[in-house]
This record gives C-alpha cells, sequence and structure tokens, in this order.
C-alpha cells in the first residue's frame, strides 16, 4: 500500500489555490523551518466572506497536499465557517493521513486561523482570544 | 525506472539468484547432519567463507555469518565491551554518524555502565585520527567507526584510525556495510580486528550478512541454542543465502576497478550537474567518497516532496528529511557533519551503480533541477530568502 492515500498524492501532484495574493486582507503564516512544515495562507475577504485563498508552503507531501485541501474547504465561506475547520475535516477531506503526519492537518488549520486573526487585527475586530489560543507547539516534533 | 538508491539496497545479481536457486534445490540439507547430503551442505558453507575470507585477507575461522550488518554490528560491540568489562575497560569510542545499529547498541551499554565518547564529524564528512587517539584513555576497550558513511559516503581513515588502536591495544571494530565489495579491503594491511558487512547492499539476497573477528576475540552470543558457527550464533545456517552472498561477493571484487571507475565518472558528472543549482551544496568531501554516492541539500525545499516528485519521474532516491524517516528529526548524519536544520531537510541521496547510463545521468540532472525549481516556486523559506527576509545558508 502506497504511503499516502490517492487524494493526498492527487492534491500534492496538483495543488488548488498555489500561490501569492498581492494586497491580501489577511496573512497567516505558522510552522518552523527546522520542523521542515511552513505555510503562509492569503486570504481576500469581502463582506466576511473568503473570495480568495492562496498559499505557499515549504514541507513535504502531506503538508502540502493539506494546504491544499484547507483552501478549497474555505473559498467562497463565510468567517465564521472557515474558523470552524478542524485539523480532523481537512484529513478526513484527504481520506485520511499517517497517524505522524497528522501534524500536517493542524498546521493547515492554523494557518487559516493566524490569517483570520490577522484579519481582525488590522481591522480592530474584537474578537474571542480563546478562538486563536496558541495551540501548536514545534517544541514537541523536534528539538528546537 | 531508474534506481538509484542501491545504499539502501540493490538488485540481487543473476549469478547470485542461480546460486541461491542452486543449493535451495540441490543442497537442501541440514550442515549439521552428518549424512553425506548434509555433509555437501556443509562444505558450500565451508566454501562461501573461504571466499569471504580471501576478499578481505582473513582466515575462514575468522568469518562468523549472520543475519545482515545490523546482527554484525551489534555482536561485535556487545562482544567487545563484555571483553573489556572482564578488564575493568568500560569506555568506547564512536562517532556521530554512525549507523543506528551501532548507536543504539552504543545506547544500550550506557544503560548498562558504559561510557561512551562519539566523536564529532567534520565539515568534509569525516574523523580525524589525531581525534580518535586524543580520546583513548586507560578505560577504552573499544572503537567503532564506520568504513564509509550510508548517507553522505565518505571513507573514513581506517588504516589509519587501526594503527592508533594496534597502538594502545584497543579493539577496532568497522561497520563496512556500505564500503565493501566498492572498496578493496585487507583486514590485515588495514588494522581492523572486527568488520561487518550485508549482502543486500552487493547484489547479494536480503537477510545475510558476517562479522570478521580476528582469532583471539571471543565473541559474545546474541542467540543462543545449537553450535553453529563454532557455537557463536545458534541456528541452522542459511546455506542458499550464504552460497548466493559469496557468489556476489566475488562478483563485485572480479569486476571492481572497472565498476568503480565507471561509477565513479556518472557520480562526478551528476556532481556537477547537480552544482549548477543555486544554493545548493554537496554533503560530504568531493573525492573521499563512495564511488555511486551523491548527497545535497538545497535550500528552500523539503527533501520528501522532492522525493515524491522524482518518483513521479521514475526516478527511485533517497533524503535525510526527517518527513521520509517517520520520525520529525532530519538526518542525524547531516546533522553531525554541520547542516542546520532547515537545510538537512532539503536533502537527496543518490546511490547509483554502474548500470546507470549515461543518459539516465542527464535525465537525473534535468529532473531534479525542474522539481527543485517547481517547490521552490511557492516556497515561503525561498520566498524569505529571494526577497532578503532571510540569509541564504548555502
Amino acid at each position: 500500500m502506497a504511503l499516502y492515500s490517492d487524494k493526498v498524492m492527487d492534491h500534492f501532484r496538483n495543488p488548488r489555490n498555489v500561490g501569492v495574493i498581492e494586497n491580501a486582507d489577511a496573512v497567516g503564516e505558522v510552522g518552523n523551518a527546522k520542523c521542515g512544515d511552513i505555510m503562509t495562507m492569503y486570504l481576500k475577504i469581502d463582506n466576511d466572506i473568503i473570495s480568495d485563498v492562496k498559499f505557499e508552503t515549504f514541507g513535504c507531501g502531506s503538508a502540502i497536499a493539506s494546504s491544499s485541501m484547507a483552501t478549497e474547504l474555505i473559498k467562497g465561506k463565510p468567517i465564521s465557517e472557515a474558523l470552524q475547520l478542524t485539523n480532523k475535516a481537512v484529513a478526513e477531506a484527504l481520506d485520511g493521513l499517517p497517524a505522524y503526519k497528522m501534524h500536517c492537518s493542524v498546521l493547515a488549520e492554523e494557518a487559516i486561523k493566524s490569517a483570520i486573526k490577522d484579519y481582525y487585527d488590522k481591522n480592530g475586530i474584537e474578537y474571542d482570544k480563546e478562538l486563536f489560543a496558541e495551540g501548536h507547539d514545534c517544541a514537541h516534533c523536534c528539538d528546537v | 525506472m531508474i534506481y538509484a538508491d542501491n545504499a539502501a539496497t540493490t538488485k540481487m545479481s543473476e549469478a547470485a539468484i542461480k546460486r541461491m536457486i542452486e543449493v535451495a534445490n540441490e543442497n537442501y540439507g541440514n550442515p549439521s547432519s552428518l549424512y553425506v547430503f548434509g555433509q555437501r551442505a556443509k562444505e558450500i558453507l565451508e566454501e562461501a567463507r573461504e571466499d569471504v575470507a580471501g576478499i578481505i585477507n582473513a582466515n575462514p575461522k575468522e568469518i562468523l555469518f549472520t543475519s545482515g550488518g545490523s546482527e554484525a554490528d551489534n555482536q561485535a560491540i556487545i562482544s567487545a565491551a563484555e571483553l573489556g568489562k572482564k578488564k575493568g575497560k568500560n569506555h568506547i569510542i564512536s562517532s556521530k554518524f554512525e549507523h543506528h545499529a551501532v548507536l543504539h547498541t552504543l545506547q544500550k551499554l550506557e544503560k548498562n555502565g558504559f561510557e561512551v565518547t562519539l566523536l564529532d564529524v567534520h565539515e568534509d564528512g569525516l574523523i580525524r585520527p589525531e581525534e580518535v587517539e586524543a580520546a583513548i584513555k586507560d578505560e577504552t576497550c573499544l572503537v567503532t567507526i564506520m568504513y564509509a558513511n550510508n548517507e553522505i559516503g565518505t571513507i573514513q581513515p581506517i588504516k589509519e584510525i587501526g594503527a592508533i588502536c594496534r597502538k594502545h591495544g584497543v579493539v577496532f571494530h568497522t561497520d563496512a556495510v556500505q564500503a565493501i565489495a566498492h572498496l578493496k579491503i585487507d583486514v590485515e594491511d588495514q588494522n581492523i580486528d572486527m568488520l561487518s558487512a550485508s549482502a543486500h547492499k552487493f547484489h547479494g539476497p536480503k537477510g545475510v550478512g558476517f562479522l570478521y573477528a580476528r582469532k583471539g576475540i571471543l565473541l559474545t552470543n546474541l542467540i543462543e541454542g545449537g553450535a553453529q558457527e563454532r557455537g557463536k550464533r545458534a541456528g541452522t545456517e542459511n546455506v542458499p543465502g550464504i552460497a548466493a552472498m559469496a557468489t556476489a561477493l566475488k562478483e563485485a571484487y572480479a569486476n571492481l576497478d572497472e565498476n568503480a571507475e565507471n561509477t565513479r565518472k556518472k557520480r562526478d558528472r551528476l556532481i556537477e550537474g547537480l552544482s549548477e543549482i543555486e544554493h545548493s551544496a554537496l554533503n560530504g568531501d568531493a573525492t573521499k567518497r563512495l564511488p555511486g554516492n551523491v548527497n545535497f541539500c538545497f535550500e528552500g525545499i523539503e527533501g520528501e516532496s522532492l522525493l515524491l516528485l522524482l518518483d513521479d519521474k521514475g526516478i527511485a532516491a533517497s533524503s535525510g528529511s526527517a518527513c521520509t524517516s517517520g520520525s520529525l528529526d532530519p538526518s542525524h548524519v547531516l546533522l553531525a557533519i554541520g547542516r542546520v536544520h532547515d537545510v538537512a531537510h532539503g536533502s537527496l541521496r543518490l546511490s547509483i551503480d554502474e548500470k546507470l547510463t549515461d543518459e539516465d545521468v542527464e535525465y537525473v540532472i534535468t529532473a531534479v533541477k525542474e522539481v527543485v525549481e517547481y517547490l521552490r516556486g511557492f516556497s515561503p523559506i525561498w520566498r524569505d530568502l529571494t526577497t532578503g527576509k532571510k540569509q541564504f545558508i548555502l
């Protein structure tokens, strides 16, 4: 059996929404080069709707596939809905990830949250800080 | 498919396959049985032992057949440690970039009261004999240094290290799994006391290897049972595998110079071609390396994605990236030669043999260039590097 599902390989080989949005309304970057994964998410937001999204990723196959899938899952959705996106939903949409690759889907969830937080901060919008708790600790991945 | 992962394993040679089948078919007797049919199997075993011993200039009695390189490494180290313990010596010297079969055995010994010194490896991927000598103490019972590194292919100054160990009366073991069949080995001339080898790295079968242990070194059993292998390794011998290993080894040494020269030319062309990729670096010394080893770091990309895309282009290769290993740390070998995490994640190992054609070599160079450029195209690290937000390391 292959390491990755066909869906992961499809999103890895043909990633959706790759690139940069110039003058994006929000940008979120998470991860750490030391750990081997960095994701950047760019959002275009119109009336609380994510009208466009693009990503850049340095990472393994599942990191690239998770980023790609996450962008598909939030494109055209209201911010409130994008905030509900969990790493599990990303992994499930990819027909699963190997256990030791689940952190890639966590990174995708966090990249989106980080971008939305950037949007709130830039626009002075109040939000529940609990939603953006610093969940990801790279220290558990490797000796930082 | 272009197979460029011969350091992981090799395709069995036709002669080795033929020998394995022949022995399995015709000589399935147990070498421990008394009747002629069993004794014929015993003869085959002893012929193989003579062949293997002859190639490394050892005595057949000094060759112990094992299940492979890892078992040979374990037994060598544990035996030397046991011998040391009897003399009140509990210090072992090794290096930071050994194979895990060595490092994990040493960790186990550390828990049992041994002191282990792991020498630093220099940026060129080489260990300095004078640093080995400086680390030797009265309590040192073993120095274990690999002959050639499995990831970056650098060839260590074995003869010099061996001479130092002789001078100080310390047992010297070398893990020669990657070196044997690619380099000339003479255990007498090179002052080697113990040496580990594995058949599947030189076109022999998997699950077979051997340990050379100089006469006088008492081995500790890892497997208890019958009196096979002079009582030092129980279990009915893998006669077809051992016979095929000897065939593969003889074949490799019959064509050693020609194959090495041929492979080296292709290696150097790969190194030349891949060096054209900006912000890349060859890992390990350019000349003191195995004829078939090429290992590069490419800044701004991650190794697993590189491997998957090369696989799509029909190239089988390997990487020291964390993501390829199931752990989250990049290769301990690349870290040992001073590559930082960020760069170590973006490594590629090509381990070729003489069968690779010149067209294959050019195809690989083009393919790697394309994939690296593609991945850098959407890498946030590469963006930061090219916009000056981050400093290039390579």
